[in-house]
């Protein structure tokens, strides 16, 4: 071969991939869309038998939890509105894909979430009276009276504590899952975030590292249509989130949120393809926030009623799984019994609200704890100089409120 | 490591603030599994500064870790491997780059241990380059001492010297809290002579303690980092004019040892702060808080004078980048100046 370049002297054969050219200009644009996975329909018809395999046992609690979180919600939403705690997000439609993702993962699976996971802290055990003590933030918040409400966290269940500013929780979780992999644990990093909170930077970094470094982590995209005020429109373009994840080299799944055996059955099948190949995997569920954003939002200013109302009454996750468990003989469903749990978790709700706001504060020498790991000397100086004010001003200082007083 | 130290005579060697900064990290990446550095150019590359040579090649991928360009994202990975219980060292290329992930360092690591009553820890070393180099321009020289310093729950420090960089970087690998540790380009190839003790695996400076680099009666001389050589230097020709500076290093900016500087200001009652960052809301505009919030006060003869960066984005123009940073003879006229 003539060379016609003054500087290469050396003459080397280029290897050739033959099939990657092509000779006409066809510019990409839409990937096929990638369909919803369902088991059932609508009205909790059957269809894709072969995922007819949640234990009944496991169906019911779910069910049971779902239908409480609801009561819950409601409570607390109004409580706000009544000046009972600051702030309240409720999880109206969406706890199909919380509660059904967690009962398919393993409990030392970690959790990493956005803020909306009420269904995964209950299902794994965290109380009403824990959730009621956090939006309190009296002395018996396990965050000791740092966090606004909604902003809980438990070590204990394996569920990192929850952190404002969006999508920060995602590469974390690439990380957790990287030291997984690499330690050979039979663990994952699973870790939540809603389809706006998938603009920001640290969504594309947390995906490409995942994929490259290949860490043990499980994306779950909450497509709920709407972030605060922004429908998806305005959101993105392209196949919803999960066209994404392909061009990541991840392996990509996108299900029906608000059918709850199609949640359990694709996630469960995410994690063990995590273990199996020791590789991230993504997974969009599309349901729809019924609810308003959080109470600092009035939805019926951006959307229409009558949308609300056709995903609350026409595709509601609680509706679908009643009718599946009800068409399948897998629940007596009797009135009276479960207007029972539903007015005791009412009961439950109102009573921790009350007994938590008895409680007193978390004590004053918590505000210098926790900054460090020991309490710094120019700390101590600190809580010393407020402990000599508050001695002198105590008359002005409702001292008895804070736990441990003085 | 021990072959680019030179033995110079017995108990002493002779190594950069580079090769300072590379030992430390050596070893405390071989004492402890769970240790390991990312970062851009930091493994195959052997470190956009040379800071991590040999590392790669001793110690492998799986400790030394080269990233794809986000900070962001190696940042946020990096806290999600500390929850877990990883312990890394992350390298910003510079500071200036550190402020594309500035929300994992600030409303991540250093604010989760107290917002998760304790249950979250993360235990990582944020290191990098800080503050001017040479004709870099703005977006490469600016110092971010006092922003790092402003917040809680992050530790600080700021060597000047091998024995600082060692010693420092080792406690700061050890302790549990996030540290954010500031390096400076052009004290890299500065050779210090080292006693064998601090050549030690073990050998840590205490977090919280300023040094006294050098003892005086007339002026107290308070800085970090570079400015420690032109203080010293400074402090040198005053000597020559019969006036005594006490120099302090404070080594640590958060928690700063406000007791080294009192007692200083107790026996020489003049001060002057010098730093390379801009003046305001700075650390010497700290030190002038901290004085006077103090008894120290009572024992000032004269105001503080603080020698700082001028209050401009660094220009890259060599003959204008020179005027804009403090030398030797700003510090000797701001000991002059405060003992008029």
């Amino acid at each position: 071969m003539k060379h016609f370049m003054r500087f290469s002297k050396i003459s080397k054969a280029f290897k050739e991939v033959p099939s990657q050219y092509v000779y006409q200009i066809n510019p990409i644009k839409n990937f096929e869309p990638i369909k919803q996975f369902r088991v059932i329909d609508l009205e909790g018809n059957l269809i894709a038998k072969e995922y007819n395999n949640i234990p009944k046992e496991t169906l019911n609690q779910i069910f049971d939890l779902m239908i409480s979180i609801e009561e819950m919600d409601n409570i607390l939403y109004m409580s706000q509105r009544q000046g009972k705690i600051s702030f309240y997000m409720t999880s109206f439609g969406e706890t199909a894909t919380t509660v059904g993702t967690t009962a398919a993962l393993q409990p030392q699976d970690f959790i990493f979430p956005q803020y909306r996971e009420q269904g995964s802290f209950m299902w794994r055990g965290f109380t009403i009276e824990q959730i009621v003590n956090q939006c309190i933030g009296n002395h018996l918040d396990g965050g000791k009276g740092r966090q606004m409400p909604v902003h809980y966290g438990s070590k204990d269940l394996n569920i990192v504590t929850v952190s404002s500013p969006l999508t920060t929780q995602v590469p974390q979780a690439s990380g957790a899952g990287y030291g997984f992999r690499v330690n050979g644990e039979n663990k994952i990093a699973a870790t939540w975030f809603g389809e706006g909170a998938a603009s920001e930077g640290d969504f594309h970094s947390a995906m490409n590292f995942a994929q490259t470094l290949k860490c043990q982590t499980l994306f779950l995209c909450r497509n709920n249509h709407y972030a605060i005020s922004t429908p998806t429109d305005d959101q993105f373009r392209g196949d919803t989130i999960a066209g994404k994840a392909p061009a990541y080299g991840m392996r990509t799944l996108k299900i029906d949120g608000n059918d709850l055996l199609a949640v359990y059955n694709g996630v469960k099948y995410a994690r063990e393809e995590i273990i199996k190949n020791k590789e991230p995997f993504f997974i969009e569920f599309i349901t729809y926030r019924i609810g308003d954003h959080s109470t600092s939002d009035h939805s019926v200013l951006y959307r229409s009623q009558e949308e609300i109302d056709s995903w609350k009454s026409g595709n509601n996750p609680i509706n679908r799984l009643g009718l599946f468990l009800k068409k399948q003989g897998l629940r007596q469903f009797n009135d009276e019994h479960d207007n029972q749990i539903r007015k005791d978790v009412r009961n439950r709700v109102i009573a921790a609200l009350k007994n938590g706001s008895e409680q007193q504060s978390p004590s004053i020498q918590d505000l210098f704890t926790d900054v460090y790991d020991e309490v710094l000397p120019h700390l101590q100086d600190q809580y010393t100089q407020l402990r000599e004010h508050l001695t002198k001003y105590k008359d002005q200082y409702p001292i008895n409120k804070f736990k441990g007083g003085l | 490591m021990l072959r680019i130290v030179h033995k110079l005579r017995c108990g002493f060697a002779k190594m950069t603030v580079r090769e300072a900064i590379n030992s430390a990290m050596a070893q405390e990446i071989e004492r402890d599994q769970n240790v390991f550095l990312i970062g851009e150019e930091v493994g195959q590359y052997q470190g956009a500064y040379k800071v991590s040579k040999g590392l790669y090649d001793r110690f492998g991928k799986s400790r030394i870790w080269d990233t794809p360009i986000t900070e962001a994202g190696f940042t946020g990975l990096s806290v999600g491997a500390a929850m877990y219980g990883l312990k890394p060292i992350v390298e910003f290329m510079t500071f200036n780059f550190a402020m594309q992930a500035i929300d994992h360092v600030i409303n991540s690591a250093a604010k989760l241990h107290y917002m998760s009553a304790g249950g979250l820890k993360t235990s990582i070393v944020f290191r990098g380059i800080n503050g001017a180099a040479a004709a870099v321009a703005a977006q490469h020289s600016q110092c971010f001492a006092a922003w790092y310093s402003q917040v809680p729950g992050l530790i600080v420090l700021s060597p000047y010297d091998c024995d600082d960089a060692r010693g420092l970087l080792k406690a700061a690998v050890r302790n549990p809290n996030p540290v954010v540790f500031l390096e400076n380009e052009i004290m890299y190839n500065e050779a210090f002579e080292v006693p064998d003790n601090v050549m030690d695996k073990d050998y840590l400076i205490p977090i919280g303690k300023a040094k006294i680099m050098r003892e005086g009666k007339d002026v107290t001389i308070v800085t970090f980092s570079k400015m420690v050589k032109f203080s010293m230097l400074a402090a040198a020709e005053l000597e020559r004019e019969g006036i005594s500076c006490e120099v302090i290093n404070l080594r640590t900016l958060k928690p700063l040892d406000r007791n080294t500087v009192i007692e200083s200001i107790k026996k020489t009652h003049r001060v002057v702060t010098v730093e390379e960052g801009w003046g305001q809301c700075g650390i010497g505009a700290e030190i002038c808080s901290i004085i006077n919030e103090t008894n120290a006060f009572f024992h000032l003869d004269a105001p503080v004078v603080r020698v700082t960066g001028a209050d401009i984005p660094t220009p890259y123009a060599f003959n204008l980048e020179e005027l804009s940073f403090p030398k030797t003879h700003n510090i000797v006229e701001a000991v002059k100046l405060v003992l008029k």
